[in-house]
């Protein structure tokens, strides 16, 4: 158990310590200077101020260092929590900024997840029962799946928002309301959640479903189905089996569907201006604010690494075989 | 056997009988898929799709070669079957049929070139690591279990934020060099278990290199495979890239599927002014390209592997 784990540890941490050095090196050694974007938005001034204000922001960034004193620096501020200021939000620490988008980002992406997860492989294990719902759960499936995530939430804002005004246009809660502990504020909270989760939830059910379907029906033409079969065992009993082993590729498929989901997380917050990680990468992006941005980067990354390593853990409680396997024995 | 595949296609009586009658054995392999693929409705449904679009990528911009970025005709008008005006315009007054068709293009292009490269680094790493084994395999496996956690549009988003030019080329490439690690541990995976086979033995024994091994016995063993996991890749990279226009790093000057959408909802105000027409063909076309090409794997799947056939 130990082993295992520490070895899944070991992975994640050199993981983050690449992605890190990823964020680090990519301002520096990418073609084009940030500095000099950064000089040349403030017009007309001489060349000489101009060369004084590189001076003035390489002091500032500590990029007139040799480069292993840049790195280590870079570290020292990353382990202290300090990933510099933002230009978006006027000096206000980035990491402020981003713990409060992180809340509303958590609260799309984890009821989406889960529920998308448990409908869709329910749905699948179904389709893969009976020939009319596969029929029309496969194909609509496959076009889910294949949506890119903003345009279905485009859609859903057009029609449910613009269109019929079922739903509130954009942001996290009402223009006029503060954000208070009342029941007003909560119930208007909920109406502005409940389209960015219903774009996420719809394009990842897609996926679940045909992905179980097919595992299921793979596990009920295998040996041990037509071995329990031919015993005559009845096919509740025989579904039953089948459906906890098409399970464990569908547990695995989420770890690796993380990034993909949190990438169309981000862009479903752009529809809607949901004042999560996406909407915050947007503003970074348009404001050319590198700080933010690079900051949101490594919060993604370490927030997918720890769902990875909830993932590990959830695998080993469900699969016995991993557990006996943990303990020395033969599986 | 028919209710387990769950194709929706009866064979009929016809294909029946000739499936008892099987072609000679020397003309057989090649007779059979092409008989497999032309009963194949998944197959049949999905090439369709894909020889359209296809087509409007090649010849839309030909047959309406208006500059889709020129800004110069009437703002907003609503589809009509008039030449140059099929899709209507957008509020900028640029035409959207030649902005999908130029999109389209890019989209193939991306999907080509970025899952081209995706698959090429996933074999080379999975080859490799699969058929050598030992220390080689466990860094390989290292480095690509690395690539499969760190989530692709975030690092896409930090290094293409650092181009002041992007063209879809640079998108490809950069699409392609970090959506390989799925493909490399399959194809690892299916390296490991032919390459305790006795005809890999055999030709190791006559004395051929490693690499020829991997690239004249293993490769075209799996090459159903492979192809399988380029159509995947191929996708993938089309949604990757669309997701990228989308957050603003998009092609500059060029025109994308996903910067069409991008344009509508951030500085079009299509959402606003109800210019549907703008948002909705994008859409439509990356849902049917990469649905197109996810139903052709399954079907292709079908036909590859005489196990899942519909028989």
């Amino acid at each position: 158990m130990r082993r295992y784990f520490g070895r899944k540890l070991l992975t994640y941490l050199i993981t983050f310590f690449v992605a890190a050095t990823i964020d680090w090196m990519i301002p520096r050694f990418m073609p084009g200077d940030p500095i000099a974007v950064l000089v040349a938005k403030t017009n007309g001034i001489s060349s000489q101020s101009a060369q004084y204000l590189v001076d003035y922001y390489n002091n500032l960034f500590g990029l007139n260092k040799p480069l292993p004193v840049q790195f280590l620096n870079f570290w020292s501020s990353l382990l202290h929590g300090n990933l510099g200021l933002s230009i978006y939000g006027d000096g206000t620490p980035v990491t402020q900024m981003i713990m409060a988008a992180v809340p509303y980002t958590l609260a799309l992406l984890i009821p989406s997840i889960l529920l998308s997860w448990w409908a869709g492989n329910s749905f699948g294990a179904l389709a893969a029962r009976r020939r009319w719902l596969d029929n029309t759960i496969l194909p609509v499936g496959y076009v889910l799946t294949a949506t890119p995530y903003m345009w279905l939430a485009i859609v859903l804002s057009f029609v449910l928002s613009f269109s019929l005004r079922i739903f509130p246009l954009s942001g996290g809660y009402g223009f006029n309301l503060e954000p208070t502990l009342t029941w007003l504020f909560f119930t208007d909270l909920v109406a502005h959640w409940v389209l960015p989760f219903m774009s996420l939830f719809l394009v990842m059910f897609g996926g679940w479903a045909i992905g179980m379907r097919n595992m299921i029906i793979y596990e009920l033409e295998s040996d041990y189905s037509r071995y329990l079969a031919a015993l005559g065992a009845p096919q509740g009993l025989i579904r039953k089996y089948a459906f906890r082993n098409a399970m464990l590729p569908q547990i695995t498929g989420l770890a690796l569907q993380l990034g993909v989901i949190v990438a169309g997380a981000l862009v479903t917050e752009i529809v809607f201006s949901y004042p999560g990680l996406g909407h915050l990468v947007f503003q970074a992006i348009e404001n050319e604010d590198y700080f933010l941005l690079q900051g949101i980067f490594l919060f993604i990354i370490v927030g997918v690494l720890l769902a990875n390593f909830i993932v590990d853990i959830v695998y080993v409680i469900v699969d016995p075989r991993t557990r006996v396997a943990m303990r020395g024995g033969t599986a | 056997m028919t209710a387990a595949t769950g194709t929706p296609t009866k064979p009929g009586a016809a294909a029946d009988d000739a499936d008892k009658n099987p072609t000679p054995p020397a003309k057989r392999a090649r007779g059979e898929t092409l008989f497999f693929a032309l009963r194949s409705k998944k197959f049949l449904v999905s090439a369709t799709i894909l020889l359209v679009l296809a087509f409007i990528a090649i010849f839309g911009p030909l047959i309406d070669s208006t500059d889709p970025v020129a800004q110069g005709g009437l703002p907003m008008r609503h589809p009509t079957l008039e030449l140059g005006n099929w899709f209507g315009s957008t509020y900028f007054g640029d035409d959207v049929f030649s902005q999908f068709a130029n999109g389209l293009r890019a989209s193939f292009f991306v999907g080509f070139l970025g899952g081209g490269l995706a698959a090429v680094i996933g074999m080379g790493v999975g080859f490799v690591a699969g058929y050598r084994g030992g220390w080689l395999d466990e860094i390989l496996n290292m480095i690509t279990n690395i690539f499969l956690v760190i989530p692709t549009l975030a690092v896409l988003l930090v290094i293409t934020s650092y181009l002041a030019a992007r063209g879809v080329l640079f998108e490809a490439v950069f699409v392609g060099l970090f959506s390989w690690p799925w493909a490399a541990r399959a194809i690892r995976a299916q390296t490991f278990s032919l390459r305790s086979r006795e005809f890999i033995d055999l030709a190791k024994l006559s004395g051929r290199s490693g690499w020829k091994v991997i690239l004249f016995e293993i490769a075209p063993n799996m090459s159903s495979y492979l192809f399988l996991t380029y159509i995947l890749l191929f996708g993938g990279a089309i949604l990757l890239a669309a997701s990228l226009d989308f957050i603003g790093l998009g092609p500059t000057g060029g025109m994308s599927l996903g910067l069409m959408m991008y344009n509508s909802v951030t500085y079009g105000a299509a959402l606003q002014l109800g210019i549907w027409w703008w948002f909705i063909p994008p859409g439509i076309g990356i849902i049917a390209l990469v649905g197109a090409l996810y139903v052709m794997n399954v079907g292709l799947d079908e036909i590859f592997n005489p196990k899942l056939r519909d028989i």
